[in-house]
């Protein structure tokens, strides 16, 4: 922690916070929304909370020309020294310099759950972030905040909190990325309002440490004519869980997440989400692709909830997985909950495994097995890559997955030599 | 060329070839005829290495190698090309990276160098347009939402990029129009030369004016129950595989 003091309302908050937190406990696999996730089992509970990083910074090449934010351990080790454009405020959550609007939105756009892992955050939270974009306000250059765990000798756990408020009409791209090495256990929190008219394109990438934990939870609520498009790539961690409250609660909000997740080994990869159609002609779109091979296992628990006065609503979800291995598992659990008369909603949830036929033709022209499978694979991600309208956070992702779906490659041929 | 000597072949334990005996030589040109459901494709499949077909007896013989002991890749980087009847549709996987792939990966096998992106793009735009493809087509993924004739058209394409030595044209004319049929059967025929050799496998004899076959075959019932020259097809032509049809089970 820094040492400065956190003004009342914030501890007044952090404090409520911790009695829920130490009341609930972590949550175990009776409660039904963490079914197939088990995070209390990694021992979590008992790893220390990370202190101010000593050391150097980790470097991080940024992606491309970006307004960019390093947290180390939760902690804000570099802040943009440029010039921001005006209308445009990149502070931390405690200075009390947008005092109002955090203690307007602060924990608000989450909806309160003992359970939660949410409030485990905001009793811990070391340095937060607010990122304000005023009213009319068009930022153009993304901003790109970088979540860097390190582990030390002993797993450590952090709690890094990011508050985005856009206001009427604004518009600005957010690019959150979650890396690190060592083992940590990492549990963000991310709260981003839209007001009217607001929008928000969100490309997140969690490519943390083999041995990392990973538990975030998104809050988005989108006022009349709010726009939020998120894109989700997850490829790290031994255990991660994305969690997203969606509130649609103006009237012609659109909401949409594509997510694509590439799990190897022994990860689990958990997305779940809750979409809540609360106002009239809102749309929502959720395609979640995975790729799964060795022991891997992926979740997609998805709720959309339509309520009595969310007339015309368009809501769509789609999860599909491609199973490599025999031993790769994938739990989908897409659910329509559906209180208005006049919608379209619709959900599917496939599981699958390479289509033969199209392997058959690649090779048949030449191209060895492995390289098709890959072009098959990428071909079936592209879908979601291809929503990334920033071409340099677009190219960057895409490269992960490739070098993790090489490296998937090269470890199978190593075991046919060794069997062969 | 190809040497296919009581070639027995099962699918799904039913068994679909009894028995073929076909011999191509390098040089020359030969048609497959016969009903639906003779084995024409399963023929077409077995020679090209797919999952699924077993080989029960029987073996082909390529250019004095076992073919029927290669991966399917081998197969293809050998010089052995098979034109789909049903050419598969790929979403997201654009054609211009599938060709580049496949053309390099068969380049690499020849000891040739790779052609860089541009290298391929000129490659690729001065056949695709002689074929009569758009150059919009390579940019889409590979087949999907081209219309029947497009993806005959696309596998001639293919065959032209990859240059083999064996090609074996499952129905390449069908689906094509009148135009694109002469367009794409002079491509072929112009592909001939005394080191490459082909099966056509047709149901009409209009591509045969253009592709003017050394042999035609007739494949009844998983066995070549007759063969002939050039004429035989015009002669299946007048009566049909009635004559065949007993013969075969
Ligand atoms: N995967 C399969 N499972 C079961 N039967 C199959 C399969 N593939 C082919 N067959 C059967 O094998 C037989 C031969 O089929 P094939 O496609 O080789 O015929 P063909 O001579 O190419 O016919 P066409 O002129 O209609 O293209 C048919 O009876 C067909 O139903
Ligand atoms: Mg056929």
């Amino acid at each position: 922690m820094t040492g400065t003091s956190h003004p009342d309302w914030l501890a007044s908050l952090r404090r409520v916070a911790r009695a829920k937190a130490d009341a609930a406990g972590l949550p175990t696999r009776r409660d039904e929304a963490w079914k197939y996730t088990d995070v209390a089992a990694l021992g979590v509970g008992s790893f220390l909370l990370a202190e101010q990083p000593r050391g150097a910074v980790p470097e991080v090449a940024p992606l491309g020309d970006t307004i960019r934010l390093l947290l180390v351990n939760g902690n804000l080790v570099a802040a943009p020294d440029e010039p921001l454009p005006a209308g445009v405020v990149v502070d931390r959550l405690d200075s009390g310099f947008s005092a109002g609007v955090v203690q307007a939105h602060l924990g608000q756009v989450i909806p309160a759950d003992a359970k939660s892992l949410a409030t485990l955050n905001s009793a811990l939270f070391a340095d937060g972030v607010v990122l304000r974009i005023g009213a009319g306000v068009k930022v153009d250059r993304p901003f790109e905040i970088v979540s860097f765990g390190q582990g030390g000798d002993e797993p450590v756990a952090f709690h890094p909190r990011c508050l985005v408020v856009v206001e009427e009409g604004g518009s600005a791209t957010l690019i959150e990325r979650h890396l690190g090495s060592g083992s940590y256990f990492s549990n963000s929190v991310v709260e981003i309002a839209l007001a009217d008219g607001a929008s928000l394109h969100h490309y997140k990438q969690q490519d943390e440490a083999a041995h990392a934990v990973h538990v975030a939870t998104t809050g988005v609520s989108l006022a009349g004519g709010a726009r939020y498009a998120g894109v989700l790539v997850q490829t790290g961690a031994r255990l991660a869980r994305h969690e997203v409250h969606a509130a649609l609660g103006g009237q012609d909000a659109s909401f949409g997440l594509d997510g694509a997740y590439l799990g190897a080994g022994q990860q689990h990869l958990d997305t779940t989400t809750f979409v809540n159609h609360v106002a009239p002609g809102g749309a929502s779109r959720q395609v979640f692709k995975g790729v799964l091979d060795d022991q891997a296992r992926g979740v997609y628990q998805g709720t959309v909830l339509v309520q009595r006065g969310a007339q015309k609503t368009d809501a769509h979800q789609l999860s599909k997985a491609l199973l490599l291995s025999p031993h790769a598992e994938m739990d989908g659990k897409p659910e329509l909950e559906i209180y208005a008369d006049d919608v379209k909603c619709g959900h599917g949830c496939t599981v699958g495994d390479i289509d033969e036929t199209a392997l058959f033709y690649l090779r048949a022209r030449g191209i060895d097995e492995a390289t098709a499978r890959h072009l098959l694979i990428e071909a079936f991600l592209a879908e979601v890559l291809d929503q990334i309208e920033v071409e340099p956070v677009r190219q960057a992702f895409a490269a992960v997955l490739g070098e993790r779906l090489e490296g998937a490659h090269a470890t199978r041929r190593s075991d046919d030599h060794r069997q062969g | 060329m190809l040497e296919i000597r009581n070639l027995h072949a099962s699918v799904d334990g039913r068994e679909i070839l009894k028995g073929i005996d076909l011999t191509v030589p390098a040089g020359e040109v030969h048609a497959v005829m016969g009903p639906n459901g003779s084995g024409k494709s399963t023929l077409s499949y077995v020679l090209a290495g797919r999952d699924g077909y077993e080989v029960t007896a029987g073996s082909a013989t390529y250019k004095g190698q076992d073919l029927l002991a290669m991966k399917i890749e081998e197969r293809a980087r050998q010089g052995v090309f098979l034109a789909f009847q049903y050419p598969v549709e790929i979403p997201g996987v654009t054609g211009v990276n599938f060709l580049k792939t496949a053309v390099n990966a068969v380049r690499r096998s020849r000891g040739e160098s790779e052609l860089d992106a541009m290298q391929f793009l000129k490659l690729a735009r001065k056949k695709a347009k002689e074929l009569g493809v758009g150059e919009e087509m390579l940019r889409r993924a590979v087949n999907t939402g081209f219309s029947g004739g497009e993806k005959k058209r696309y596998e001639a394409l293919q065959m032209a990029l990859l240059e083999p030595s064996f090609m074996i044209l499952d129905e390449t004319d069908s689906g094509l129009d009148i135009d694109a049929l002469r367009v794409v059967a002079e491509a072929v025929d112009a592909f001939r030369n005394p080191q490459r050799a082909m099966l056509v496998i047709t149901h009409y004899q209009r591509i045969l004016d253009y592709i003017v076959p050394d042999k035609v075959h007739v494949l009844a019932g998983g066995r070549i129950v007759q063969t002939g020259d050039k004429d035989l097809a015009l002669e299946l032509e007048r009566s049909g595989y009635a004559q065949f049809v007993g013969q075969a089970a």
